[in-house]
């Protein structure tokens, strides 16, 4: 086992995950943790729920700390590049760290609104970090008359929720077809409207914000929309989804590019030729690597799960305790929103075929089933989790699609169109 | 030998003390058909995957087939019509969604966080009155004396069943516990007996749900007689009937043998009892491990509503299914040294409470019951010793504890 | 934009501002989370459903919590429940 220096960029889910990994692994090297943030990691998904509707403080979420470290912190400073002839990383104060093993870990950000100068208004707040937390949740604890939300993603359906939650009106915007369509479908995603709907949400789909309007003193007062209309309010959020953190990147001769750095199956990262550089692996938002499930198609997981399970991967790669098996985790995450609790295993993209295999969504609480080319490929489960293992167990056997009948309280299965927006809509 | 034995063995009123070197040899084919046609399922992975099964069915019950009284009338009308009304409100252990779904959660609706932190602390409460009483003795039976009262009343607290009506009910219990005994219920004399119990226990609860409805209390029974509020439908008498039985049924033998079998592991691990009187809060994670080293659940049984393959095999449509949940429990394939019995393991997830759907409802009140009965056992009874090892056991193989568990004790310290 | 903050370069392990002395962190792992709620009878104050499935749980419990955090955490059927025990040693 490597027992030199190994250094993790990026003090995250994966990032802490990772380290820990390397010292249960048995690593006894030297471990330095570098971070952006000033923060020690902490943990994300109560950000756009508790911490926005103020019972759970912005600062509480930080991450438990599962194995003695050990390490270094270099909290609040971000790398901004990468020498692998010299084997070295440079941090934003010019300090400059030499590595024998990195674990890339920088994860993501959210994709700014395009105008950069509408973009720096204040009352236009985005959502990822636990600073953009606390400010979102001062600004709606202060009780703004309007919360406008660009985008339906889960990000902008849970902020939605959280708004209703706490009374505020709220109105969505979105310029597909309805929420949730790019990673439900637009059969799910309306029930899913219909959800925010009765709880009070504007919903305005196939809608489009041109431009942000401030009040002279470079506050937001005003959205316009590309119809013309134009809707008053004073805070914003932009829920465009995100581009990952690999700018600091250029230069090293890696393989990467908004969508995440590229990596190999067993998780090394790639140069620019796809040659792996074996000093170096990546995990998290920001890896994007061929998932073995679906046929080496390059993807990037923005998923709880996986950043803790690839960052554990990554790391034990690194420090020579590999399994020496492909990175193989299927993908899964949860949304809750408007007290409704979605959980989901595999990637529906691609899907030609959905059924609700158990339940019903008439009373809110079922299981759907994706899939493609006779094989399945996702489960969406809406308020029914403890069904979700078997059809876990489905996706990751790619068992045939439609499944036979003889669920417990169905029949036969319906087949579905899921819907996804085409390219030109998205 | 035959895998069709090695179930019957470990069934076996022989192998009562000690079935586990059986269940081993059971997993070693993870989905084994038994001679009858029954599926034994015995490896943690394959119990897991079965229990999130939806094309797994737990409506295992045979059809209802009251006994025959030789009065016309009687057999040809009052029969079909009450064996009918018993197969269409089984309790939701026996049945599947959607109803299962809509029972079960009016039940959980009641079972709220105030009922159930007071049902905590009555145990509390309870066990040192009855340890009390027994001050001055010099022997303490688990059984008798502690394990089996202390269900009783909670759940009977829990329910609104009348005080003084509660003694009636430390009978019915165990009577009605031989129907979750698969065996059991496929004996007719015993079935005939058990329906016994159940019609005169029927007729109780008739009267009293229509008491709870007139006059409703703060109490479980009350609030599902009087539901219909947040969603809830409020249940039919005969579901009422079949649920407030079940929660019976299901709570109490169970819990008895909660304490009986981890009370014995803790006299046959004496550190182990030396470091629950010495710190209680060790309790949650002793009882813990009892869920898996030895739980009160042995089995349950489901049935195939389509062909299953799983394990190499493919379970037939139809086929009855065994979950052998204290074999996964034990599984190697999950548990290191899984035979030793070690509170401090980390990451268990045992099958003792099951799991999926039918997840034991009761599960934090059988653990405050058991917390409250083993930290009061370790704290108060003074030397104690087990003269007798093994106990004797009851009869029966789905659930499993002791008869009696009687100490030897050098008396019973004041709380 | 990244945030800088010079002073605490260097620090090993980096102290915490936000977290009380002897205090627990706990994050649950709600892919694993089936909503059993063991947790929520374990530790009423701590662990809550929100809805059918949406387990809201406080992150960071006080000292005093340890015994019900503890609690919920064991009884978990799917042990979900991470915690880091500042003030006796690790879970």
């Amino acid at each position: 086992m490597s027992q030199d220096h190994l250094v993790v960029v990026g003090a995250s889910l994966a990032g802490l995950r990772g380290a820990e990994a390397a010292r249960k692994a048995g690593f006894a090297g030297r471990l330095t943790i570098v971070g952006a943030e000033p923060h020690r990691p902490y943990d994300r998904p109560p950000l756009s729920k508790q911490v926005l509707g103020g019972s759970v403080a912005p600062g509480a979420t930080t991450l438990p700390i599962l194995e003695p470290l050990d390490a270094e912190w270099r909290l609040g400073s971000a790398v901004t590049s990468l020498d692998r002839i010299g084997r070295t990383i440079d941090l934003e104060g010019g300090e400059r760290i030499a590595y024998d093993r990195l674990l890339i870990a920088t994860g993501a950000r959210p994709r700014p609104w395009p105008d950069a100068a509408q973009n720096d208004l204040a009352g236009i707040h985005t959502l990822r970090g636990r600073d953009d937390a606390a400010a979102l949740r001062s600004a709606l604890a202060a009780r703004p008359e309007r919360v406008l939300v660009v985008g339906g993603g889960f990000i902008g359906c849970e902020v939605a929720a959280a708004c209703r939650d706490l009374d505020l009106p709220v109105t969505l915007v979105e310029t597909g077809p309805t929420v949730l369509a790019a990673i439900l479908g637009v059969h799910l995603g309306s029930v899913v409207a219909a959800l925010h709907e009765a709880r009070g949400v504007d919903l305005r789909f196939g809608s489009e914000v041109e431009a942000f309007e401030d009040d002279g003193t470079g506050h937001v007062v005003r959205a316009r929309f590309a119809d013309g209309r134009t809707l008053e309010t004073g805070c914003v959020v932009v829920a465009l989804g995100a581009i990952r953190n690999t700018e600091w990147l250029a230069g090293s001769g890696l393989a990467f590019d908004e969508g995440g750095v590229d990596c190999d199956a067993d998780g090394y990262v790639l140069d620019a030729e796809g040659r792996p550089d074996r000093a170096i692996a990546a995990a998290g938002d920001v890896a994007r690597f061929p998932h073995p499930l679906y046929d080496g198609r390059f993807v990037a997981l923005e998923h709880w799960g996986h950043a803790a399970a690839q960052g554990a991967h990554a790391a034990r790669l690194l420090v020579g305790r590999g399994t020496g098996e492909a990175y193989a985790e299927v993908p899964a995450f949860w949304s809750s929103q408007g007290g409704l609790t979605i959980k989901s295993v595999g990637l529906t993209e691609g899907a030609d075929g959905l059924v609700i295999a158990q339940g019903d969504p008439k009373t809110g609480r079922f299981l759907a089933l994706y899939g493609r080319a006779g094989r399945c490929i996702a489960a969406v489960s809406f308020d029914s989790v403890r069904w979700l293992p078997a059809y876990a167990e489905m996706v990751a056997s790619r068992a045939p699609f439609p499944p036979p009948g003889g669920a417990v309280d169905q029949g036969g299965l319906t087949m579905l169109t899921p819907g996804f927006p085409g390219e030109d809509d998205r | 030998m035959s895998d069709a034995t090695l179930f019957e063995q470990a069934k076996d009123e022989a192998n009562r003390v000690d079935p586990y070197p059986l269940f081993a040899r059971l997993r070693e084919t993870p989905v084994s058909r038994q001679s009858d046609g029954t599926y034994v399922v015995a490896t943690h992975a394959a119990i897991t995957r079965l229990l999130h099964d939806p094309r797994v069915s737990s409506e295992t019950l045979p059809p209802a087939d009251r006994p025959k009284t030789g009065n016309p009338i009687s057999d040809w009308i009052v029969k079909p019509i009450r064996d009918r009304i018993t197969d269409t409100h089984r309790p939701f252990i026996f049945r599947d969604p959607p109803d299962h779904d809509t029972l079960r959660r009016a039940v959980m609706h009641e079972f709220t966080q105030a009922r159930v932190q007071a049902l905590r602390d009555r145990s509390h409460g309870l066990v040192d009155e009855i340890l009390d009483k027994h001050a001055g003795s010099r022997s303490f039976d688990i059984v008798d004396d502690l394990a089996y009262p202390l269900p009783v009343t909670i759940i009977c607290e829990l329910l609104g069943i009348p005080t003084e009506d509660e003694p009636q009910f430390h009978g019915w219990a165990t009577q009605l516990a031989t129907a979750l005994e698969p065996d059991t219920m496929a004996d007719k004399e015993a079935r005939s007996e058990n329906s016994r119990t159940f019609e005169t226990i029927s007729d109780y609860m008739t009267g009293l749900i229509k008491e709870k409805r007139r006059h409703p209390k703060d109490d479980m029974l009350s609030g599902l007689a009087v539901a219909g509020v947040q969603g809830v439908p409020q249940m039919g008498d005969y579901d009422l009937i079949a649920t407030s039985i079940l929660m019976l049924v299901a709570g109490h033998e169970t819990t008895v043998n909660l304490i009986t079998n981890a009370m014995l592991a803790l006299l046959r691990n004496p550190d182990e009892l030396v470091r629950l009187r010495d710190d209680p809060a060790r309790a949650p994670r002793l009882i813990e491990e009892v869920q898996r080293y030895d739980p009160p659940v042995q089995f349950r049984t489901r049935r195939a509503l389509t062909d299953i393959a799983i394990g190499g095999v493919t379970i037939p449509e139809g086929a009855d299914i065994v979950l052998l949940l204290a074999s996964g429990n034990r599984d190697p394939a999950v548990f290191t040294e899984p035979d030793r019995f070690d509170p401090d393991r980390s990451g268990v997830r045992h099958l003792g409470f099951g799991g999926g759907l039918h997840y034991c409802v009761g599960a934090p009140l059988a653990r405050f019951e058991a917390e409250a009965a083993l930290t009061a056992l370790a704290r108060r009874l003074r030397n104690p010793r087990l003269p007798a090892d093994p106990p004797p056991y009851r009869p029966g193989s789905a659930l499993r504890g002791p008869k009696h568990l009687r100490l030897a004790i050098d008396g019973i310290a004041p709380s | 934009m990244p945030v800088s903050n010079h002073d605490r370069i260097g620090t090993s392990p980096s102290p915490d501002p936000s977290r009380a002395a002897g205090g627990l962190q706990v994050s649950v792992d709600l892919n694993l989370c089936q909503a059993y709620a063991q947790c929520c009878y374990a530790a009423p104050e701590h662990f809550v459903l929100h809805g059918a499935e949406a387990l809201h749980y406080d992150p960071a419990p006080s000292a005093a919590a340890r015994q019900s955090i503890e609690r919920a955490r064991v009884a978990c059927p799917v042990q979900a429940i991470l915690v880091e025990d500042a003030g006796s040693g690790r879970s």
